[in-house]
């Protein structure tokens, strides 16, 4: 008698390869997929169900299938691919897990649910610690967006958990990722061929790799997966200057609100847009402590955040200024020194 | 008897003078203690010429390098070239180390660690940056590095004065530059301090962090040399007519931490940093206006605009004492507020009783 798993938000690329990955795994019977939209791409034996999880039909799919596990992928920051507004992704994020959990809580045959939130929910405010492991909280709750969504999803979670004691509930807090443009928030920036900085500010960033992200919910989904909030990230962080010299792509420092009228300009422009609380991000930052996830869950990031970007820069190749040539030109300069023969 | 009293002189000249030489040697200074023997060597030395060669025959050979022996690189340099003559006889190796530099600043091939410390910028710039102003400005003088650990966590806790808070750079230029162990202060400072552009910005970049048990409790366990000064705004701001006092130490908080970690509590007191802005009035209303905690009125501020704000230049001493052990308690002892009172104020009398010590010792606020 294998598990049953439900996953949201199937119709977003990194959900797929979740779902076809977790077909692989001996324990899994079925896997049920729920999205609003159709997914373009192979789900494989997964059966597919056409959901709007806003809605309490979702109660319906839960008993029916018999569901045992849900994961709970449909959070997310940036619009649909197939092109669902701001205002539809925040009601999907709230209003859709609401309706998620409220269907959980009467499904008796559920053991485990588990929520991909990010390490959004800590915010960037410069009056907060330098590193946040997952018993703190932010001194300043997110402004809005995708991080104000996360934190109020994460509260009906923790509602849900006290409801619901003998089903293992699982959050995992993600740091950035540099996936594809479409589904996170900094790949679309960092795809910029001149980036908008906030002038005075040089944020920490961290970076979390997509197979570490599927490593990381497969380990918690293992029947000895723990219960509890995890954050997970990669290895060390990366000042936002040193990304942009590494990518190759020029700053270009702009006073605070400054920052915000061209994030305007770009949306205008039909670039990536530069949501508010990307543009705290960009101010602040923030690192997070990953020393739980290892201790408890037993899960380190196999990718260092400086790995991850290093991905990123193979997939999209460097801006308008490599950093090759760059150290080709200091070389040539050291290379007329006299009397020196290696440079 | 004689010889005791004589040894400690000739000890004291033949090291003043030897980094008396390779001052001029070198283009960096920054030999720790120099500066003080070799102006308390130089009344001495015409009558007690003879003592160095005497008491080195007796005791220990003289090793080859020392003294005389810095001077031949200099002369064994034939003929310098013009540019040699012009930039000095290593401007090469010079040349390729900023240009090494340059390249990884370029292309970002750099580390820094979790609390965004970038140890290069702050070796290669930041501490050449205010080491003019330690060296030759407050011309600091250092006592007691060796009771900072030379590994493993500690906590430093200072007074804080001076307006702006020019003592804490100072303390951590005192660290990078003399501790043997080539230690890292890590700063604990105020949330106006990371609010603040740029000053944020290089505050993260030289190591500091924001002040809250989260993060001094993070540093102290990786092994860090953390500082603190728990007076905060109350001692940086005080009044000029307050000078010295020190005011309350905080709730405790660093002892808290220093308890949960093990960590040695090294009290540091700071002379000099007082009388840099006397501070006569402070404007609530501009302050509150601009959002700080306090705006200074000095005979100079803001009367004769940025210049002003030039600081006065006194003659600093910073002394660390003792270290007070942390290790000994109990676990349960970090939330004994009886004990943290009791720490905190030992920890606290312990400074004052430096500073009135030092301020006793002191000749005149300027030299």
């Amino acid at each position: 008698m294998g598990r049953v798993v439900l996953v949201t938000g199937a119709a977003r690329a990194s959900a797929g390869a979740f779902i076809r990955s977790l077909q692989d795994s001996e324990e899994v019977e079925r896997v049920v997929a729920v999205d609003l939209r159709q997914p373009v791409h192979p789900l494989g034996a997964a059966e597919f169900v056409r959901l709007d999880i806003r809605q309490p039909a979702i109660a319906g799919v839960l008993a029916g299938h018999g569901v045992d596990t849900v994961v709970h992928l449909d959070l997310q920051g940036t619009p649909s691919p197939l092109g669902r507004s701001r205002t539809a992704v925040k009601e999907t994020n709230v209003i859709g897990t609401m309706q998620l959990l409220g269907a959980c809580q009467k499904a008796p045959a559920l053991r485990r649910l588990v929520v991909k939130s990010t390490t959004g929910v800590y915010g960037s405010a410069p009056r907060d610690p330098a590193l946040f492991d997952e018993t703190m909280r932010s001194r300043a709750l997110p402004r809005g967006g995708f991080a104000r969504d996360a934190v109020e999803a994460e509260g009906y979670v923790r509602g849900f958990a006290r409801r619901r004691p003998d089903v293992a509930v699982s959050v995992l807090r993600f740091a950035h990722e540099l996936g594809s443009a479409r589904e996170a928030p900094l790949a679309g920036y960092f795809s910029l061929p001149v980036l908008p900085t906030v002038l005075g500010h040089d944020p920490r960033l961290q970076f979390v790799h997509e197979e570490d992200v599927l490593g990381a919910l497969h380990r918690v989904l293992a029947p000895d997966g723990p219960a509890g909030t995890f954050n997970i990230a990669g290895d060390g962080v990366l000042l936002l200057s040193q990304c942009a010299r590494r990518l190759g792509r020029p700053t270009l420092p702009l006073p605070l609100p400054a920052l915000g009228w061209s994030g305007a300009a770009l949306r205008a422009a039909g670039a990536p847009d530069l949501p508010a609380e990307l543009v705290d991000v960009l101010t602040h930052g923030g690192a997070v402590a990953t020393g739980h996830a290892r201790e408890v869950l037993g899960f380190t990031a196999r990718r260092s955040t400086a790995e991850v970007l290093e991905a990123f820069l193979r997939r999209r190749g460097s801006g308008p200024v490599p950093p090759q040539r760059l150290a080709g030109a200091v070389d040539l300069f050291a290379g007329l020194l006299p009397g020196r023969k290696e440079g | 008897m004689a010889d005791a009293k004589v040894i400690p002189f000739d000890d004291d000249r033949g090291r003043g003078r030897g980094t008396g030489r390779e001052r001029r040697m070198r283009t960096e200074g920054g030999e720790r203690g120099s500066g003080t023997s070799t102006r308390r060597s130089t009344p001495g030395e015409g009558p007690l010429k003879s003592v160095p060669e005497q008491s080195r025959s007796e005791g220990e050979p003289v090793p080859p390098n020392e003294g005389r022996g810095e001077a031949t690189p200099a002369t064994e340099v034939s003929e310098p070239s013009m540019l040699e003559r012009l930039l000095g006889s290593d401007w090469e190796d010079r040349a390729a180390h900023g240009l090494a530099f340059l390249r990884r600043r370029l292309t970002g091939e750099y580390e820094v660690d979790d609390f965004g410390y970038d140890r290069e910028l702050t070796d290669q710039v930041l501490m050449s940056l205010l080491r003019p102003l330690y060296e030759k400005y407050f011309r600091v003088e250092v006592r007691g590095l060796e009771n900072i650990p030379d590994e493993g966590a500690a906590l430093i806790v200072s007074n804080h004065s001076g307006t702006l808070p020019l003592d804490g750079l100072m303390l951590q230029v005192a660290v990078h530059d003399h501790h043997p162990a080539d230690r890292t202060l890590r700063l604990l400072g105020a949330d106006l301090v990371f609010v603040l552009p740029v000053v944020g910005e290089l505050a993260r970049k030289a190591g500091h962090t924001l002040a809250c048990a989260e993060d001094a409790g993070a540093l102290l366990e990786r092994g860090e040399l953390v500082g603190v000064m728990p007076e905060g705004f109350k001692g940086l701001g005080k009044p000029f007519a307050e000078r010295y006092k020190l005011q309350r130490f905080g709730r405790g908080g660093f002892v808290s931490t220093a308890l949960r970690t093990g960590a040695p509590i090294v009290p540091c007191s700071v002379v000099g940093a007082e009388e840099i802005y006397p501070m006569v009035g402070n404007s609530r209303t501009l302050a509150r206006l601009l959002g700080v905690p306090y705006f200074p009125v000095t005979p100079t501020f803001p009367w004769l605009g940025p210049l002003g704000a030039v600081p006065l230049p006194t003659k600093w001493t910073i002394q660390f004492g003792e270290p007070l052990p942390t290790d000994g308690y109990a676990p349960e002892a970090a939330e004994d507020p009886m004990l943290l009172f009791n720490l905190t104020d030992q920890v606290r009398e312990t400074i004052q009783h430096t500073l009135y010590k030092l301020l006793v010792g002191r000749r005149s606020v300027f030299f």
